[in-house]
């Protein structure tokens, strides 16, 4: 098995090689394939899935994501606004007197104070989230390649880049061959 | 796959079989759904359906600027009926939207795999029913030119709006549900919309589906971050959910009118929405899964699970309509008793035991397994349990308004052609947003789909530990590591 297309760099070819991606079609292959990249020690690489597969994470070496922290200091800000806002807005810039009750009582604000934790802390997720991941980003050169416009339905590709230290053209290529994979390509950078 | 005795279309209670059924792998579930967008003639049954809502949303803003122009005196409103129609639509349209965050994050957290076929369509119906909703309240204030007091923006009248009462957390509580609700669909649905731009034949459909997609390119290090911000999502919009209906119910709950002023109204209006919210899904889930062609993935199984919520929810509805009247009598306040034996005799009678009917004797047909795999049973009773619940809030709200403490303040409330059509309108623009989706936007969120088929679990070769769907972390390195190769050989 080789690469089909464009095995070799062209002379007078501006393009520059983004990487070497292999595709599986099935759970199990890619599983094992992505822990022996992971051994081989690269680093500059990924596997793109149509769905989440479980435990690639751990076959990948991918550490712990730090996006629930950051959901906590969102939750504990909107908590800690929300109680101010309704404190300042009702109890100090513009008292309700209402039947002689005190102008702040806690168990009053607990409603919007909730509303409002859940409020910072759901949309730091989710805009943590894309922030994490750098999207939206419409530019990716992995949307060249061939193989990967099946990897968002039915196939999984593993894609290992040319800027990884280890990466060498021949020799990544038959590391990536042995994997057990159905095909491979050369995923090339946009022409300048 | 095929070695599993369990017919997967039905449930066998103690056997799982696969949640897919028929001969289907990932390529047959993403042609399936994206099929249904794909499609280059839109069916003429759609234009149909569409011509439909669309007219009524059309009637809707018609009555919308017809009361804009002439006040709240175009609605049957009067004096002591002050809230009719308009509360109790907002009520019953947030209560359909319970049922999309219930499928799409309790579940979630309690491991329902089955939710997968049909937490983006309930997810969906979420979220229009919410905008429906959000409406209501905001038309049935007189001057809806000041609707805008409600949110605390500095002006120059230098007044902040009132955090004590109840109606300002509604404002709270709704528009967070709507937000989270939405950032939640729009978040799963990411990768399927991925999954359509890299199938878009078109230049616009490429275009159109590469924006929404935000660049997703369906990349493991992104799915971990997804994964993480998909369970703090769920885990943020359980209690959320709960909240919602409990903050609306203490609209009623907190002012001290016979009939709203009870406890119970929390658990009671939150189970209600629950139901309602299922019944709903059902009765558009019915005939979506037979028109286009989805009766693999959304299959007599998840039928039957939801006639079994149906079920439990409407019980415990019933149950809190006997307790409501048990402390009507225990409580010994004249008021009170008078309220809940006027609702059964008085002149909402017919109301009342519309509700009755449908919401606590409909759902007991679920117990007979027969009637859970009748597909024409589930959509009559579904579509019932709809009317009963909308009943219920028109019960709650008239008949408790229109006879308080002083009979010489009694009155009756009778609906004028408005309020029946603005009723009729909100149908449309619900019925018109859930066409919008089904024609443009994944209706089954497939990357979850395909997450729990047989296939896309490794074998036990692969994977020692509990690697289950979501949230269950498998031990550090269980695929053993390979040997170095024994040289320097480099890579």
């Amino acid at each position: 098995m080789s690469a089909k297309d464009e095995t070799m760099i062209r002379d007078g070819d501006d393009r520059r090689l983004y990487g070497l991606a292999v595709e599986f079609d099935s759970v199990n292959a890619l599983l094992q394939a992505c822990a022996s990249v992971r051994d081989a020690g690269f680093k500059k690489w990924d596997a793109y899935t149509p769905f989440p597969v479980h435990g690639l994470n751990d076959a990948m070496g991918i550490k712990h994501s730090r996006l629930p922290i950051l959901v906590l200091m969102a939750g504990a800000t909107g908590a800690g606004l929300g109680l101010l806002m309704q404190w300042w807005m009702n109890a100090v810039d513009y008292k309700f007197i209402i039947s002689g009750k005190p102008f702040f009582g806690l168990p009053a604000t607990i409603p919007i104070t909730f509303e409002l934790t859940i409020l910072l802390a759901a949309t730091s997720a989710f805009l943590g989230m894309l922030a994490f991941n750098s999207l939206p980003m419409y530019h990716h050169p992995i949307f060249a390649s061939r193989l990967h416009k099946r990897a968002t339905s039915d196939r999984f590709v593993i894609c290992i880049e040319a800027e990884d230290p280890r990466f060498d053209d021949r020799k990544t290529e038959e590391f990536l061959a042995a994997l057990g994979g159905t095909e491979i390509e050369r995923v090339w950078r946009e022409r300048r | 796959m095929s070695s599993t005795a369990v017919d997967p279309r039905f449930e066998h209670p103690g056997q799982r079989g696969p949640l897919v059924a028929g001969d289907n792998d990932f390529t047959t579930v993403t042609d399936t759904v994206c099929g249904i967008v794909e499609e280059p003639k839109t069916p003429r049954a759609w234009y149909v359906a569409f011509a439909a809502a669309f007219g009524l949303t059309t009637i809707l803003m018609a009555m919308i600027a017809y009361l804009f122009m002439e006040g709240i005196g175009v609605w049957g409103l009067n004096h002591p009926v002050g809230w009719a129609y308009d509360i109790t639509n907002f009520v019953f349209w947030v209560g359909i939207g319970h049922a999309g965050t219930l499928i799409s994050a309790i579940l979630f957290l309690f491991r329902q795999k089955w939710r997968t076929g049909i937490n983006r369509f309930a997810e969906a119906m979420t979220i229009f029913a919410v905008v429906c909703a959000g409406l209501f309240p905001a038309i049935h204030v007189g001057r809806v030119w000041v609707i805008w007091y409600v949110f605390p923006v500095p002006t120059q009248n230098a007044i902040w709006p009132n955090f004590r009462s109840p109606l300002l957390w509604d404002v709270f509580a709704v528009s967070t549900y709507m937000l989270v609700s939405l950032m939640f669909w729009y978040m799963g649905m990411v990768p399927d919309l991925a999954t359509l731009r890299d199938r878009a034949k078109t230049k616009i459909r490429q275009i159109a589906y590469g924006i929404l997609s935000l660049g997703w390119r369906g990349s493991n290090r992104h799915w971990h971050r997804y994964e993480v911000a998909y369970l703090l999502l769920a885990a943020l919009a359980t209690p959320l959910v709960l909240s919602v209906h409990s903050v609306v119910s203490f609209d009623f709950a907190v002012s001290s009118l016979p009939g709203w002023h009870t406890t119970i109204f929390p658990p009671y209006f939150v189970a209600g929405a629950i139901f309602s919210g299922f019944a709903m899904v059902m009765t558009l889930i019915i005939p979506s899964r037979a028109y286009f062609g989805l009766k693999e993935i959304v299959t007599m199984r998840h039928l039957e699970n939801m006639c079994k919520v149906i079920l439990a929810t409407g019980s415990m509805v019933g149950l809190a309509y006997a307790t409501e009247f048990f402390i009507a009598w225990y409580g010994a306040n004249d008021y009170e008793y008078f309220t809940f034996i006027n609702r059964a005799t008085g002149p909402y009678a017919w109301a009342y035991w519309i509700m009755v009917t449908c919401n606590v004797l409909v759902p007991q047909i679920f117990w007979f397994k027969k009637s859970r795999r009748t597909i024409w049973i589930m959509l009559i009773a579904s579509i019932l349990i709809n009317v009963g619940m909308w009943f219920e809030r028109f019960v709650i709200i008239v008949t408790s308004l229109s006879r308080d403490f002083l009979p010489s303040s009694w009155g009756y409330f009778t609906p004028t052609w408005v309020d029946i059509l603005t009723l009729a309108g909100s149908f449309g623009l619900f019925f018109t947003l859930f066409l919008l989706f089904v024609r443009f936007l994944p209706m089954v969120a497939m990357a979850e789909v395909k997450s729990v088929m047989p296939q896309a679990q490794p074998t036990p070769e692969v994977q020692i530990g509990a690697g289950d769907y979501h949230g269950d972390i498998p031990p550090i390195e269980y695929i053993p590591k390979r040997e170095r190769p024994p040289d320097g050989e480099k890579r």
